[in-house]
């Protein structure tokens, strides 16, 4: 539940970043780079009148409001992150029920999703990058596909016990056609667990987009995402810490936040964790 | 007088909040003595194996003893350590389980399992605790000890690692023997080898032995003295032929009546009805493996009666029932449903032709799937086939009354039901289709005996009402007494005798069915009109 509220106050931060920033993420301002966070900066309004402004967390080597770019930055993190978990969910919800029902789908599909396992997620996304043009779209694929074949496996998984039950077979004898079958006594028994698995999923992509953002390979560096302010500090890390402690801060905190949520999730759907409870 | 091995005084086990009554087991004295056997029998739920558990100091978290002894040789199990119990435990009692599969560690061998006692409990080097465990393998009789020590629970029947689990219990020469339900889950010839060795071993160490079971056929078969238990509470505790001849206890009255007789019963058919279905050379061989689980089953079922399938685990009596609805495909021959052969056909041919054939499982609480209504699960059949919905809840609500349950109970989910009525909504949703020939593959086995009776009742009413044919798969020779017009044995796959009822029973002809016949528990006793008596006074020392 200490999950649930973090993640909600994440969600917020990102919704709301339009009012939270104290000025646009990316204006550069040469004069004040690298300052500390708390500095103090000099600046004119359109109008030309000075007023006092404080970078809460510092500035980085262009002179960008790190603390603006940070709360920008939760919106990529979050919209991965969903847009991951759904779409390989979804795939892998589909693959996996039929490679669990259909024998002779099963070995096709799993040989399939045994080689996408082994190759390691950075060096698929970064080859996808490298064939594609960068952008948020295609790093949302390359994190979608590398995490397909878990979901496909744990549901294949379910399914294979659960086909077995006499009530599938009972079904079966009464003559229910096989979609509807799939669809009404075998599906429902996936979805506790794909939940679940789901926000670690969730969990995984917002931590490998900031991987892949640091690598420079993920999404173009303008765009404040917590990876791409992480990658513009590294040079000056040993000096100026701030530029990587403020994003990793939030990055961690929600990944935990994520991961407490799923285990929450996981507890709550299973009913013999809570009665527990 | 001697002093007792086991006196439970006055126990009482709590349940947690919420149960569907204060106590596991209330107010329940009960003594075993040195050399005795005493049964503590009761139908599921009845507190017996929370007793059991109990006095190993096993008990779950949950179920906590609040009030009561339970003296071992004088001393109470109850207040004392869990040193001391340690110390106590197979070397003055010990605990044999019912499921042999999962009461013996996969990853060491039996050898090490038994070694492991030793180990805890005595002194000995290593060589002198080869040889007990060598001569122990040996005094439970099983086959090349040497070979035996070393193999691991994987490589041996059920029957084999039950011995095994006996070794164990009995190395130390305990003084009690607490035995759970240990042949429920073995086929009856081997049951009554079990129950064979553990009469021996016990009598020749003069063990006290608990021994819980819900089978009137064991009980008559072993005990000395019987304790009836039910709902937590004792309610006949006495001698084994005044308990089974005399029983005081309107309880133990029913459930002795309700255990089937194993004469059989003639049902007069007027007229034999044409052949519904029929099989020829019908053969399974599961992938991978090389003996068929069905070998050239040849059958023939009327309309209007019931055949009865009979075998032990693995007979391939289940396989049979399954080729037939068309739950698996088969290897070869034919199955004719009214002339035509089905065994052929694809899934999606089949789908029009699957009224004619419906069955009931085993395992009532899988059988029905639990995030639906009951309504729902029953009207699912006849809604493939072009019912309204509303056509098919009012036909579902007569099936209710049919099978003595409540029509508004449809709406509810199948956890709010009892085993037995679950059974029940199984056999509705059967016949829901409209069925010719309904299929009961073990329908009644995972049932209380005074449930059993119930649902035995019923699938013969809807049989005469609806003049169905039945396939009745069991391995229980009293069920099949009972119901069976006919009756089909079948081993390894193949039917070794079939016959009428009344002729299999009282005249076997194959070895096979001879041997299962023997075997059966408690085959010298006759339960009849509520009581059970003697056959033949010689046949028993």
């Amino acid at each position: 539940m200490i999950g649930a509220a973090i993640l909600l106050c994440v969600l917020f931060i990102g919704l709301a970043a339009p009012f939270l920033h104290t000025m646009s993420p990316d204006a550069i301002n040469p004069s004040v780079r690298n300052k500390l966070p708390g500095y103090e900066s000099t600046l004119r309004d359109d109008d030309g009148n000075k007023f006092q402004f404080v970078h809460l967390m510092g500035t980085d080597s262009l002179g960008r409001d790190i603390y603006s770019r940070v709360v920008f930055g939760a919106r990529v993190s979050l919209l991965i992150g969903a847009t991951v978990a759904v779409m390989s969910a979804l795939i892998g919800l589909i693959l996996g029920l039929l490679a669990g029902y259909f024998r002779w789908l099963d070995a096709i599909v799993m040989r399939v999703m045994d080689g996408l396992m082994a190759i390691p997620a950075i060096l698929l996304a970064l080859s996808m990058v490298a064939l594609l043009n960068a952008g948020l779209s295609t790093v949302i694929l390359a994190i979608a596909i590398t995490e397909i074949p878990r979901v496909v496996r744990l549901v294949r998984s379910v399914v294979l016990s659960v086909r077995e039950e006499p009530y599938v077979e009972a079904a079966i004898s009464v003559g229910t056609p096989t979609p509807v079958l799939l669809a009404r006594h075998i599906l429902p028994n996936t979805i506790a667990p794909l939940i679940v698995q789901t926000t670690y999923i969730a969990a995984h992509a917002i931590l490998v987009e900031a991987v892949l953002s640091f690598l420079g390979v993920g999404i173009s560096p303008e765009t404040p995402t917590w990876g791409n302010i992480m990658a513009e500090g590294r040079a000056m890390f040993v000096m100026l810490p701030h530029n990587i402690f403020f994003p990793g801060l939030f990055l961690a905190v929600t990944v935990l936040a994520v991961n407490l949520f799923g285990d929450g999730l996981r507890d709550l759907l299973d009913p013999r964790m809570r009665k527990r409870l | 007088m001697t002093q007792p091995v086991l006196e439970i005084q006055a126990l009482d086990i709590s349940l947690p909040r919420g149960a569907d009554r204060a106590h596991a087991v209330a107010q329940v004295s009960l003594t075993v003595n040195p050399g005795e056997i005493v049964c503590l029998v009761g139908e599921s739920g009845s507190g017996k194996s929370a007793i059991a558990h109990t006095i190993m100091g096993l008990q779950a978290k949950a179920l906590m003893p609040t009030a009561g002894k339970i003296l071992l040789q004088g001393e109470d199990v109850l207040t004392m350590s869990s040193a001391r119990l340690r110390q106590l435990r197979c070397t003055t009692m010990s605990m044999i389980f019912q499921e042999p599969m999962t009461a013996l560690n996969p990853v060491f061998s039996c050898g090490e399992q038994i070694d492991e006692v030793l180990r805890t409990h005595t002194a000995l080097t290593g060589s002198e605790r080869q040889a007990r465990v060598l001569d122990m393998i040996q005094k439970v009789g099983l086959p090349e000890p040497t070979r035996m020590m070393r193999s691991y629970p994987h490589q041996l029947s059920g029957g084999q690692r039950q011995r095994i689990m006996i070794a164990m219990a009995l190395v130390l020469e305990p003084l009690l023997l607490i035995a759970d339900e240990p042949t429920t889950a073995l086929d009856v010839t081997t049951q009554a080898q079990i129950l064979a060795l553990i009469r021996t071993l016990q009598r020749e160490h003069s063990t006290g032995v608990l021994f819980i079971t819900h089978d009137f056929g064991v009980v008559a078969e072993i005990a000395d003295r019987v304790a009836v238990l039910r709902q937590g509470e004792l309610v006949e505790f006495g001698d084994k032929q005044q308990v089974l001849a005399h029983p005081a206890h309107p309880y133990t009255q029913m459930l002795i009546a309700a255990v089937p007789s194993m004469t059989p019963r003639v049902r007069e058919v007027l007229v034999r009805g044409e052949v519904i279905l029929r099989t020829e050379r019908l053969v399974k061989t599961y992938p991978n493996s090389q003996a068929p689980a069905v070998n050239q089953v040849a059958l023939e079922l009327r309309r209007g009666e019931t055949l009865g399938i009979v075998g032990e685990s693995g007979s391939g009596k289940s396989t049979v029932a399954r080729c037939v609805a068309k739950l698996i495909t088969t290897t070869s021959g034919s199955i004719f449903q009214h002339e035509q052969d089905i065994a052929p056909l694809s899934n999606r041919q089949m789908r029009p032709l699957r009224q004619c054939v419906q069955i009931v499982f085993q395992d009532p609480y899988r059988s029905l799937n639990p995030r639906r209504t009951v309504g729902d699960s029953i009207v699912e059949g006849p809604m493939n086939y072009g019912a309204t919905r509303h056509e098919a809840w009012r036909r579902a609500s007569e099936l209710m009354e049919l099978v003595r349950l409540e029509p508004n109970m449809l709406q509810r989910f199948p956890h709010e039901f009892s085993g037995g009525q679950r059974q029940r909504i199984c056999i509705a949703r059967s016949l829901a289709m409209k069925p010719e020939i309904l299929i009961a593959d073990e329908a009644v086995s995972a049932l209380d005996v005074s449930v059993q009776a119930q649902v035995l009742g019923l699938l013969d009413e809807v049989r005469d009402q609806l003049n169905l044919a039945m396939l009745f798969i069991t391995h229980d020779l009293r069920v099949a007494a009972q119901v069976c017009d006919r009756i089909a044995v079948m081993s390894k796959g193949e039917i070794v005798e079939t016959g009428r009822t009344v002729d299999v029973f009282l005249a076997p002809q194959h070895s096979y069915t001879k041997t299962l016949f023997a075997a059966a528990p408690g085959r010298d006793w006759l339960f009849e009109a509520g009581r059970a008596r003697l056959k033949n006074k010689d046949a028993i020392q």
